[in-house]
């Protein structure tokens, strides 16, 4: 047994040195799911920051093999991990998981994953989500939060930011009928490890949606980058819930909702709002989580996986 | 096992005789009866391997990195614009040294939509990486699978291999084929054994980022294994024939009445079998005309082209595709091979495109041709 840190293994299977920036949450999240997961792992990682940051050769950050093809594709290179395994007796005791971020999982990547998930591989795939593709510079993508101001969705004088809502891919993922599907952001580690740990225990896909503060991206402070995930799931920016055999759970009903400016005035990308506009986010917020609310504990979809 | 048997199906023979483990598939036209016959091995209990029914051709190319990169033999199929959807996937297989074997059903790009044989699909695709085997008959395919696994995993190699063979006018026609027992198959091809595999008791990192100072190092290292390929493509052909009493040139060129001619024509596939007879006909006129029938068109045969063709007074370049606003790429990679070396007259031609049959008469005009000191264009 690990020895533990306030729940948590102290093994570190993603190395230090790495070159992610400062403040940077999800490389936090990828650290925490490695210890969840322990050395018995295999990541395959889709094109990205985290990609990026952590294999330059002759440098590598992953102390458990890891393996990076293409931008769409670690769904269908975990998909050909996962049968090789099988044909050679050794997948039983293997954690396969798959990481990549919102450009990946929401846009490019969004067929393969979805082809992966009817096919019922065994694997964990986690969306690390920072809201657009900061890898390039910043672009919107499909998970680009409504209002934000991106290099491809600035803030202009006729339009003001990203127009469209934001991609509901947590259910689009549940709507296959896999057994578990939950969100989670590094603001809670326990949670995050309590997850990573449920979703290797399915035998089949299971999916996390993890959100992830990019203070280069977002304009905000590095040193800020947990108590501003903790303000998105304060003021259900963030809703954090599980959806396990069909079944949506709330684990936590957020009584005493923060108003969402204060999750988006900490933020640059946010500070073109008009007042009417913080409105509309709120409004956009508030109908997503009174979904939630008004579900909880309803099956929604159809297990087949 | 000898029987009349389609192509497509003697392709599935090879493929189930060397033991592939894992097997991404995407179905399209005209490379479907390969997957077809895999499929109907599969669930028959012939075949021990896990299929992966991928979602889209570069799913399959993905799937493939990731089950060879755990370290088993696999192998997939294609054509046309799934190929060309492959793209993107091609090099990194090759960059990341995986060995893999794929048969590529030769179809032309759209558009117009057309789903029948020329070579614009694999011959556009030469630049990434892959050895390109290039068959004339079904025996030949299923021979050449085997062949490529072997060349694919040899450790001085370990690049992965593509198969061609035309659409329908090879894939969809049935020949007579002799199918290898499986313990010769064993003796000639060892298991799959790769160094660097995905495991959680070795753990090592596959896919890094490479800055600009040490890209260009790996490209390098990649062209030597590629250059040397040549030795491995002609051994594992001499090989083959020593087991299995076939083998095809020597292994990068087939030459056809060559020792004496004056006149030739090159290409690629089943227009070398048109090709065989135009150039009996021309025999029979007293004109001393040959055939070279390129089987390897990456790595390029340059020393070996040079040698056939020293005492040739012509040769016709037969392409089955066009670089648009160039010429045919056999054309510009025969030009270059022979440039300061042999000075003979080249035709480029241009013929069977979207399938428009390419006939005798057609091969017979481009021999003679040669012998006016005239000739090159479009055959149609």
């Amino acid at each position: 047994m690990a020895e533990m840190i306030m729940g948590l293994p102290k093994d570190e299977h993603f190395a230090s040195g790495h070159r992610a920036c400062a403040g940077c949450a999800e490389v936090l999240s990828i650290r925490h799911i490695l210890k969840a997961a322990g050395k018995n792992t295999i990541v395959v990682s889709s094109t990205g920051c985290m990609e990026v940051i952590s294999s330059q050769y002759p440098s590598t950050a992953w102390r458990v093999p890891w393996i990076h093809g293409a931008f769409q594709n670690a769904p269908a290179i975990a998909s050909g991990v996962d049968r090789a395994l099988k044909a050679q007796g050794r997948r039983d005791g293997v954690n396969l998981i798959v990481i990549a971020g919102d450009g990946a999982s929401f846009d490019i990547g969004l067929g393969s994953l979805s082809g992966a998930l009817e096919r019922g591989h065994k694997f964990t795939y986690i969306a690390t989500d920072n809201e657009a593709y900061m890898n390039t510079g910043i672009q919107r993508s499909g998970a680009t939060f409504p209002y934000a101001a991106t290099t491809t969705s600035p803030a202009g004088k006729k339009i003001h930011g990203k127009q469209e809502p934001k991609k509901p891919l947590p259910f689009i993922v549940a709507a296959h009928g896999i057994k578990y599907v939950a969100t989670t952001t590094p603001s809670n580690l326990i949670d995050l490890n309590k997850k990573t740990k449920k979703a290797l225990a399915i035998d089949g896909p299971s999916f996390i949606h993890n959100l992830n503060t990019c203070p280069l991206g977002w304009r905000s402070d590095p040193a800020q980058s947990i108590s501003l995930m903790k303000v998105a799931v304060q003021t259900t920016v963030a809703p954090i819930y599980e959806i396990e055999d069909g079944v949506l759970k709330l684990n936590q009903r957020i009584e005493n909702r923060k108003p969402v400016e204060e999750y988006l005035k900490s933020q640059g990308r946010f500070k073109h709002l008009s007042p009417e506009e913080v409105k509309k986010v709120q409004e956009y917020v508030d109908e997503r989580y009174n979904f939630l609310l008004e579900n909880d504990g309803k099956k929604l979809f159809d297990v087949l996986f | 096992m000898k029987g009349i048997f389609e192509a497509s199906l003697a392709i599935a023979h090879g493929v189930r005789l060397s033991r592939p483990q894992v097997i991404p598939m995407y179905p399209i036209t005209p490379q479907t009866h390969i997957v077809e016959r895999l499929a109907d091995m599969i669930n028959d209990g012939d075949l021990d391997a896990e299929m992966i029914h991928v979602e889209s051709e570069h799913s399959a190319c993905s799937a493939l990195i990731g089950s060879v990169a755990a370290g088993s033999r696999s192998f997939t199929a294609t054509a046309s614009q799934g190929l060309a959807y492959m793209y993107e996937i091609l090099p990194i297989i090759s960059g990341l040294r995986l060995p893999a074997v794929m048969a590529v059903a030769n179809r032309s790009l759209s558009a117009p939509l057309n789903i029948w044989n020329d070579h614009a699909d694999a011959v556009s695709a030469r630049d990434q990486g892959w050895i390109q085997l290039w068959a004339e008959s079904s025996q030949e395919a299923l021979d050449s699978v085997i062949q490529a696994v072997k060349i694919s995993e040899d450790r001085g190699v370990l690049l992965p291999v593509m198969v061609n063979l035309d659409g329908f006018t090879l894939s969809h026609v049935w020949e007579p084929v002799d199918i290898p027992e499986q313990k010769e198959v064993d003796k000639f091809l060892p298991k799959f054994k790769f160094d660097f595999v995905l495991d959680p008791n070795k753990p090592v990192s596959i896919g890094n980022v490479a800055t600009p100072d040490t890209f260009m190092e790996f490209r390098e290292l990649q062209e030597k294994a590629m250059q040397d390929s040549r030795v491995v493509v002609k051994k594992v052909n001499d090989d083959y024939k020593k087991a299995f009493g076939r083998g095809y040139g020597d292994g990068l060129l087939e030459l056809y009445e060559m020792k004496d001619a004056e006149f030739a024509v090159i290409g690629m596939g089943t227009l070398c079998g048109t090709a065989r007879v135009a150039v009996d006909n021309l025999r029979k006129k007293g004109i001393k005309a040959g055939l070279i029938k390129l089987r390897c068109l990456r790595p390029f045969p340059e020393e070996e082209l040079v040698k056939v063709t020293k005492n040739l007074k012509g040769l016709g370049v037969l392409d089955r595709h066009i670089s648009l606003g160039f010429e045919g790429p056999l054309y510009t990679d025969i030009k270059s091979s022979l440039y300061g070396k042999n000075d003979l007259q080249v035709n480029s031609y241009i013929a069977g495109l979207g399938g428009r049959d390419i006939k005798v008469g057609h091969i017979e005009k481009a021999l003679t041709d040669l012998t006016k000191g005239s000739g090159g264009g479009w055959l149609k």
